[in-house]
């Protein structure tokens, strides 16, 4: 599986979600800069978290603007599995390929702990390898996670089984409907706000976020 | 011609800062105090100098970037 990790100014989980990326699939990521216009020909483009340009204006605003989003825009359109973490998320919902917007956390504090997620569609190239209604544990750490649309969106999301990941029972964010994570309408383009690169190795503490790299790897490969 | 813009949540959007902002001027003794909601306001020149075209511009300015149309309004004040 080749794959490309978008960096933009003030990313910050650039390399972690490439070193999960190398574990899984046994290829070193290209690692692009955000200000070029050139995307190598990938299976997998992600967009990692962080708080580019320093969450200026909104969080993923500025990003959603980086001269590389162009590339990233068509490929996402053109079927390209395409994944969204966190500060990746709000720069997918900020330019388009994802609806609704993620708002400051309903409690205003930044969070940052292991949260249970339950899988809410496994019908995806994400979420192959878990199993439907499964419980994981993923950490969090943001401050704007609160995902909103309005009622309409909410509706088709849940009818077209776009909600991939649901808090579970345990919202740190005040996100609607328990929201953690979407897919398009295609199901190639997913955002998420909790951090599956950060358990993705027994050594960091856990591993329910490997099986998004494996099941990637698999499809993909 | 210098453009102010003003930006809002959209009615029905939750605004957890802006209830934050009211609780501490309850706290600070300001009686009825209601309804408080946190926005943006960004001020800029533009080089236009017909006030239409240069509402237009602005306009797109916002649609594109200032403003997100998921949960913001904007208004946009002109002055030659």
């Amino acid at each position: 599986m080749r794959s490309a990790v978008i960096v933009f100014p003030a990313s910050n989980c650039d390399r972690d979600v490439a070193v999960a990326l190398e574990q899984a699939s046994g290829s070193k990521p290209h690692m692009v800069w955000h200000g070029g216009d050139e995307l190598p020909e990938v299976d997998l483009i992600v967009l990692p978290g962080g708080f580019s340009y320093g969450d200026y204006l909104r969080c993923g605003a500025m990003a959603s603007q980086s001269p590389i989003m162009k590339q990233v825009v068509a490929r996402a359109n053109g079927g390209t599995p395409t994944l969204g973490i966190c500060n990746g998320f709000q720069i997918l919902t900020e330019c388009g390929l994802l609806p609704g917007a993620l708002m400051r956390n309903a409690g205003l504090n930044f969070v940052c702990r292991t949260v249970p997620l339950k899988v809410e569609n496994t019908d995806t190239v994400f979420t192959a390898n878990y199993g439907s209604g499964q419980i994981i544990d993923i950490p969090v750490a943001h401050h704007d996670g609160n995902y909103f649309a309005d009622n309409e969106t909410l509706a088709r999301l849940e009818g077209e089984g776009q909600v991939v990941f649901r808090y579970d029972n345990d919202n740190p964010n005040g996100s609607a409907r328990d929201i953690a994570g979407i897919t398009n309408e295609a199901r190639n383009v997913l955002g998420l706000m909790p951090h599956p690169e950060r358990v993705a190795d027994a050594k960091l503490g856990g591993t329910d976020g490997a099986p998004m790299f494996n099941a990637l790897v698999e499809a993909l490969s | 011609m210098k453009a102010r813009i003003h930006i809002t949540l959209k009615n029905g959007v939750l605004d957890p800062q802006g209830k934050a902002i009211e609780h501490a001027l309850d706290g600070l003794g300001f009686d009825g105090v209601d309804n408080v909601r946190q926005g943006k306001f960004i001020e800029l020149d533009v080089a236009e100098t017909n006030e239409d075209a240069a509402r237009r511009q602005v306009t797109k300015m916002c649609e594109k970037l200032l403003a997100n149309m998921v949960i913001e309004n904007f208004d946009i004040e002109l002055e030659a």
